[in-house]
């Protein structure tokens, strides 16, 4: 359990004590990934599936390796669409993977709800790597966890975030996130890609880059996608890249010395980041990666790293 | 509260001062491939002692390591929460050495077996030797201490606790207590 | 069967004829013989109590999907209309969006025929107002008309084509059809899920802007104004349709609206609260607080004439999915009494207006019989207990779907008995 909670679907709905707690539990966690022996055997005999209905190699990967430092075993469920274009239904697929009794399921899906909805339907615990343009938890609390590293608080710190918000779920975990541990956010973008009502969450909303950068003490780059078929946000990559894209003058110009840089990937280099920067100085992007699956971790050891889930588990004394 | 002394302050440092003594007569000419490890937490401050007096003892103190055992415990199934995990730091190869492991109370055995499994996943030990300051018998499994600072009767209910100045106690002291019903 | 009921001790409301007051309601012949203060009842005339209840006319609900014919898993006309009585509706409209959609005289006539069968609640067929609704020629009115459609609609979807819908405007005057026009421009909405605003954006759904409602009901009022067509519009769910309706009636226009129970007591918070349950989820979608304030409103002061329920059976496969992949629509002549009366009891409208949005008001939009107690009218009444206290369980409900957002709350409010023709063909707790 990670506090109240059973499974990890939204920061929205976590306290600032339980998102401290998996944040100082993934330190410790790091800790095992710098050993000679990165395998510790506390998840052993458990298993964690990876259900992803998007495609997505860093974030399954982060999730399964996080799992076998724990010992747990690891299963790849790769299924394409949604109930709606072939075969099994959400619901179907969700019930006949419960009949293998996993005891986490890490779910990934377009549609927002989708980890909420499972969750309502089985039994063991729900992770969510990401639903919609809902959350993605993991990733909300790893940019904390990274900013809180360099920095040592985020009380009283300024951190924005730049790119297609409207379509983002890391920009929404990482506003849930950053705020409840005390840090004021700015969301940066055209006003296409703002969505309506960003400001009732608590987002200062700015539409050029210079105002909102100036003074941040970390800046989150989005991924902007190149088509959005039917619904064009913004007239192409080159215009965009020119008003919100960071490269080493604007770096120069317009960041604090000390700030931050940090994107959740995959970087479309030269569109919102020149190589220059994702590469600098400023750039924690490699450590968001290690810290990724240190944070991974810590999910995986609070959700089932006890018999709390499980049926009929006697109740016994701890034993010095 | 009904707690029962059972060691005071002057018996643990005269406990500690002979078992840093023991130890560094049995290592003899390996002295230098000493290193401490307490486990934590009850062995963190104890550790930190040891090592202290086996430097006083040879001239330069052995490496300090903190092991936490949270990820090795082989009691997660019972247990309702996942146990609160904290910091291990073995800042020194393990390869070769003789380590000296460090707990307040051995009891059942259970904590020094999963110590010792997480130890030798950093490496291989020459040797692992357990000091401890109180054992109170109770074994569940086959572990014994190598240097023992006393012997302390206890029954199935009741605790025994280690208190030091370095935790926060007005004085050092192991008392028994019972545990509430 | 044509026997002589009295329905004595209840309060009747019939807005109609101006009547709000303890009578009895003399039923003979399948006809109202009297409505009076006190009446003799002779021995072999049956009784209805209906000491602390109302008594209204039937009620009439322009907008019902019965997916019959070609989707009868959902629902089918027998069904739909038994879920009707239950709620108290005498007569229901069936839109035409079934599978072949309502364009010609014999599905109208299947849907006339399965309703006769049933012999419970009216129904009135409504047809296309394109040919197998693809907006793009004009379906053939004069047959619809004379196979028994009433109105004419495309709901379900919205007549994109201005032209055509100019036309169809026109056409439609000859034979003095209504046009029951959904409101949305398809564009401006998008590959909605809700409504847009603050909700959708916490919940990172896609959403469907008010104004995407807004322009279409524009677009509509000015070419009723053009044409001189008789344009009804369906479901109005935001501020800026009901302030376009004010102000064209206000205007002059001869234009009449509707709004569902659902727009008038709830707001895209829902869909948040419930943790994505689709059961919040139709077209239009419930809307922010602002706007469902206006709708009431609008229902109070007249600018949106009438309750319509927009009853749309699902099955569960078919709403037990990711919320953006789950079918729109949720089922609603059971529960429209007790939802609707809370309005009432809000101070948001009076009794007589409840009664009146329910009957008299419906039955005008359409040009329908009904909607009235009048002596020598048709006997279609409802005798509704307004303090009945249920709890809504989707299972026990007579539709064949279970898409309600009211499952397992707490209702006030319930339909006893209800009439047709002066035939009891329903009554709480009779069974059947």
């Amino acid at each position: 359990m990670i506090g109240r909670h059973r499974h990890c679907i939204a920061l929205e709905d976590f306290s600032r004590e339980e998102i401290v707690e998996v944040l100082d539990l993934a330190l410790s966690m790091k800790e095992v990934l710098r050993r000679p022996l990165k395998k510790v055997p506390t998840l052993r005999g458990k298993s964690v599936v990876n259900l992803f209905f998007e495609s997505s190699t860093r974030t399954r990967s982060s999730f399964e390796i996080a799992a076998k430092v724990l010992s747990a075993d690891a299963l790849n469920w790769t299924a394409t669409g949604s109930s709606v274009s072939k075969g099994e239904t959400l619901l179907d697929t969700a019930r006949n993977l419960e009949a293998m009794r996993p005891d986490v399921i890490v779910v990934r899906h377009a549609s927002s709800g989708a980890p909420a909805f499972l969750a309502r339907h089985v039994k063991c615990s729900v992770v969510s790597a990401g639903d919609g343009a809902h959350e993605h938890p993991s990733q909300g609390l790893l940019d904390c966890f990274t900013i809180r590293e360099r920095l040592g608080s985020l009380s009283g710190r300024t951190v924005a975030i730049v790119g297609d918000i409207s379509h983002s779920r890391v920009a929404r975990s990482d506003l849930h996130a950053l705020q409840k541990l005390g840090a004021k956010v700015r969301v940066c973008g055209p006003p296409t890609m703002i969505p309506q009502g960003i400001e009732r969450l608590g987002a200062e909303v700015f539409h050029e880059l210079e105002k909102a950068v100036a003074g941040a003490d970390a800046v989150v780059m989005l991924r902007i996608q190149h088509e959005r078929i039917g619904d064009p946000l913004i007239p192409g990559t080159r215009e965009y890249s020119r008003l919100w894209g960071l490269n080493a003058r604007k770096a120069a110009e317009w960041l604090k010395p000390e700030c931050l840089i940090l994107h959740p990937g995959p970087i479309n280099r030269g569109v919102e980041l020149s190589s220059d920067v994702a590469d600098g100085p400023r750039s924690v992007i490699l450590d968001q990666v290690e810290n990724g699956v240190a944070v991974r971790m810590a999910i995986l050891y609070l959700l089932a790293g006890a018999g709390a889930t499980t049926e009929g588990a006697p109740a016994e004394k701890a034993t010095a | 509260m009904g707690d029962r002394p059972a060691m005071n302050a002057d018996a643990i440092g005269r406990a500690v001062g002979r078992m840093a003594r023991e130890i560094v007569e049995r290592a003899g000419r390996d002295a230098g491939s000493l290193a401490v490890v307490g486990i934590r937490r009850g062995g963190v401050h104890l550790a930190e002692r040891l090592r202290a007096e086996i430097g006083r003892a040879v001239g330069t103190p052995p490496p300090l390591g903190t092991l936490d055992i949270a990820l090795y415990r082989d009691d997660l199934a019972e247990r309702g929460r996942a146990p609160v995990l904290g910091p291990t730091d073995i800042p020194f190869p393990v390869q070769g050495r003789t380590i000296v492991l460090v707990d307040d109370v051995l009891y059942t055995g259970r904590t020094v077996r999963a110590a010792l499994d997480e130890l030798v996943d950093f490496g291989r030990p020459r040797r692992v030797w357990l000091a401890v300051l109180v054992d109170r018998g109770g074994r569940e499994l086959p572990i014994a201490a190598d240097f023992a600072g006393a012997t302390v009767a206890a029954a199935e209910g009741e605790d025994v606790l280690v208190r030091l100045v370095e935790g926060g106690a007005a004085e050092d002291v192991v008392v028994v207590r019972r545990r509430a019903p | 069967m044509s026997e002589t009921i009295f329905i004595e001790g209840g309060r009747v409301i019939d807005p109609q004829s101006g009547l709000d007051g303890v009578r009895t309601v003399v039923i003979r012949d399948g006809r109202i013989a009297e409505v009076g203060e006190r009446v003799e009842r002779p021995r072999e005339a049956r009784l209805v109590d209906g000491r602390g209840k109302w008594v209204t006319p039937g009620f009439l609900d322009l907008h019902v999907h019965l997916r019959e014919p070609g989707q009868e898993y959902k629902e089918t006309v027998q069904s739909g209309a038994r879920a009707a009585v239950a709620g108290g509706f005498t007569a229901v409209c069936a839109m035409a969006n079934t599978l072949p959609p309502n364009d010609n005289a014999t599905v109208t006539e299947l849907v006339l025929a399965r309703a006769a069968a049933a012999g419970l609640a009216r129904v009135y067929p409504v047809g296309c107002v394109s040919r197998g609704q693809k907006g793009e020629e004009l379906a053939e009115y004069g047959e619809l008309k004379a196979a028994g459609c009433v109105a004419l609609s495309d709901d379900g979807r919205p007549v994109q084509n201005p032209a055509l819908m100019r036309r169809a405007l026109e056409y439609a005057r000859v034979f003095g059809l209504t046009l029951a026009v959904h409101e949305e421009d398809p564009h401006l909405a998008g590959r909605w899920s809700m409504n847009e605003g603050p909700v959708a954006t916490r919940l990172g759904l896609k959403g469907y802007p008010a104004q995407a409602e807004e322009v279409m009901v524009l677009r509509d009022l000015a070419l009723a104004d053009l044409t001189g067509g008789r344009l009804h519009l369906q479901h109005v769910s935001t501020a800026g349709s009901v302030r376009a309706v004010r102000e064209a009636k206000r205007r002059g226009l001869p234009v009449t609206a509707e709004a569902t129970p659902h727009h008038l007591t709830l707001s895209d918070e829902e869909v948040a609260r419930s943790g994505y349950d689709t059961d919040f989820k139709m077209n239009p979608p419930l809307r922010g607080e602002a706007d469902v304030r206006a709708v009431r409103e609008g229902l109070a002061d007249g600018t949106l004439d009438c309750i319509a329920t927009d009853h749309a059976p699902h099955a569960v496969e078919e709403k037990q999915l990711e919320f953006d992949a789950a079918l729109n629509g949720i089922i609603g002549l059971e529960t429209a009494f007790a939802a609707c009366l809370e309005l009432v009891r809000q101070g948001v409208l009076s009794e007589r207006r409840l009664v009146e949005a329910f009957t008299g008001a419906p039955a005008r939009c359409f040009g329908l019989q009904g909607g009235t107690l009048v002596r020598g009218a048709p006997a279609d009444v409802a005798v509704l207990d307004p303090g009945l206290e249920w709890t809504c369980d989707p299972a026990a409900l007579h539709s064949r779907s279970r898409n309600t957002p009211w499952k397992g709350r707490r209702l006030v409010g319930r339909c006893t008995h209800t009439l047709v023709d002066g035939r009891l063909v329903h009554q709480l707790g009779g069974g059947r």
